[in-house]
């Protein structure tokens, strides 16, 4: 899996929960759940997706990871080598 | 023979439009099935039948707007019918079917809009005119007058060779990914609340609650879980809201003519915020009933039906009470506006670590406010006090739910 499919993955997951956003207006450092105005529910919605669609677990006591998107990328991309 | 109407989905609704006609007529209809689908103002609802039978005939095209109570089909129950003669005056001969032609949604100053007015053809500039200094600006009225509102001077803009400049050229108007308000949505939250406040005389408590145990019992559930199957707190919060109203009843129903209804049932609506403006609150039925797992999976389903805009009509009208939680990144507090029929609106703020006393010392836990609006008309602060101690009592022991 290479970095841009991980990428392109990810903002289509994003793009399916938070339509109205546009990836380019926001900041892949910063928080993702600000930059998408995304709660709990849409997280967990982003979480159960994205572990369906690569095959991983991604255990709640790994949030802490995946509070940007760049971060999440990089959690993603270190699990699916 | 009976008659299927178009149902009154809250008190805001006096008309909708028949968008879908999912049986045919001599199909099988059972009570709990879809049968049709109905645009209102709070997006496209499914309508299910209460009865059993078979579907006789549509008597409202598809497309139409009609006022609630019209019947829209009609639904021959079984053998009292048969010999029913036809009773001419039942069914609406051919009623001219109030066929507004949809009318269009007034639409705010603000939007942007196509030019209704094309420019005149007026003579062609070239793009390249050599000796105009200044050319002309091929720039719309309403344009040019937005432009002059948001003090922006005429000579920066600039359009493409022939191209006209509109509103949505000019700065600060660009045009987003993000679709206009749905401003039938704030017409109905307008409607709903402004007779809320004009009729019921709400009255507000609040009390700060220790979530500690509850997070710590969602965080020890979920650890061995895939996600599709981890509960979130709102689940936990559901629960012990909806199992306090068992004994604190006069929060649970509707005040209808002038007197109140407990109902047996706990049907807490759920306030759900749509992306891009509005908000609902349907009802997760039988809340008191459930377990947390089935409660959470309900939850999924109604937060992702209402994020796509469609939900059943049972949901809208038959909420009993409402939960508005703030989410993990809003602020500490909530006082809610009561949904009529209903009597009551709790409301959870954002839970914070905050400083509490635990056996004599302070600790850091996680809190959230809690608060009630409840209407003065049906029950008192006194009881409303005890009845969010309950819910509070609860979430200390999750498990238990």
């Amino acid at each position: 899996m290479t970095q841009h499919d991980i990428a392109t993955i990810l903002t289509e997951e994003l793009h399916r929960i938070a339509p109205d956003i546009d990836p380019d207006d926001t900041d892949p450092a910063a928080d993702l759940r600000e930059e998408y105005d995304i709660d709990s529910m849409d997280f967990l919605t982003l979480v159960t997706a994205l572990g369906k669609r690569l095959g991983l677990e991604m255990p709640e006591a790994d949030y802490d990871q995946m509070r940007s998107f760049d971060a999440l990328a990089g959690y993603l991309r270190a699990r699916t080598g | 023979m009976s008659a299927f109407l178009m149902p009154s989905l809250g008190a805001d609704m006096e008309a909708g439009t028949l968008v879908e006609q999912l049986l045919s007529p001599g199909d099988a209809v059972h009570r709990g099935d879809v049968i049709a689908a109905v645009e209102t103002q709070k997006g496209v609802i499914e309508i299910e039948a209460f009865e059993d039978g078979i579907l006789t005939e549509w008597l409202v095209p598809i497309g139409t707007k009609v006022p609630v109570g019209t019947p829209l089909a009609t639904i021959s129950t079984g053998a009292q019918d048969k010999p029913e003669p036809e009773v001419p005056g039942d069914i609406p001969p051919e009623e001219p079917p109030v066929k507004e032609p949809t009318p269009q949604p007034p639409m705010p100053e603000d939007l942007p809009f196509e030019e209704p007015m094309p420019e005149p053809p007026g003579p062609e500039i070239p793009p390249s005119d050599p000796q105009a200094g200044a050319p002309r600006l091929r720039i719309t009225p309403a344009a040019r007058r937005l432009a002059t509102e948001r003090g922006i001077d005429l000579a920066t803009l600039s359009a493409a060779p022939g191209q006209t400049i509109t509103r949505a050229d000019i700065p600060g108007l660009a045009p987003t990914t993000k679709p206009p308000p749905p401003s039938d949505m704030r017409a109905a939250i307008a409607a709903a609340m402004s007779r809320s406040k004009r009729e019921i005389p709400h009255y507000y408590l609040s009390h700060m609650t220790d979530m500690t145990a509850a997070d710590a019992f969602v965080t020890a559930t979920n650890q061995d879980r895939p996600p599709e199957e981890r509960l979130l707190l709102g689940a936990v919060t559901a629960k012990a809201v909806a199992r306090a109203l068992k004994k604190y009843p006069e929060f649970n129903g509707h005040y209808t003519d002038d007197r109140f209804t407990p109902s047996n049932a706990v049907h807490l609506g759920l306030a759900i915020h749509i992306r891009g403006g509005g908000l609902v609150a349907p009802a997760l039925f039988d809340t008191e009933t459930k377990d947390l797992d089935t409660l959470m999976g309900d939850m999924r389903d109604l937060v992702e039906r209402v994020r796509a805009g469609r939900f059943k009509a049972r949901e809208l009208s038959d909420a009993t009470i409402t939960l508005s939680s703030l989410g993990e990144r809003g602020v500490d507090e909530l006082y809610g506006v009561i949904y009529p029929p209903q009597v009551a609106i709790v409301g959870i703020g954002t839970p914070r670590l905050q400083p509490m006393i635990v056996d004599g010392a302070v600790a850091p836990r996680l809190a959230a406010r809690l608060t009630l609006a409840a209407d003065h008309r049906v029950s008192d602060g006194h009881r409303g006090a005890l009845f969010l101690r309950a819910i509070d009592r609860n979430l200390q022991t999750p498990d238990s739910l």
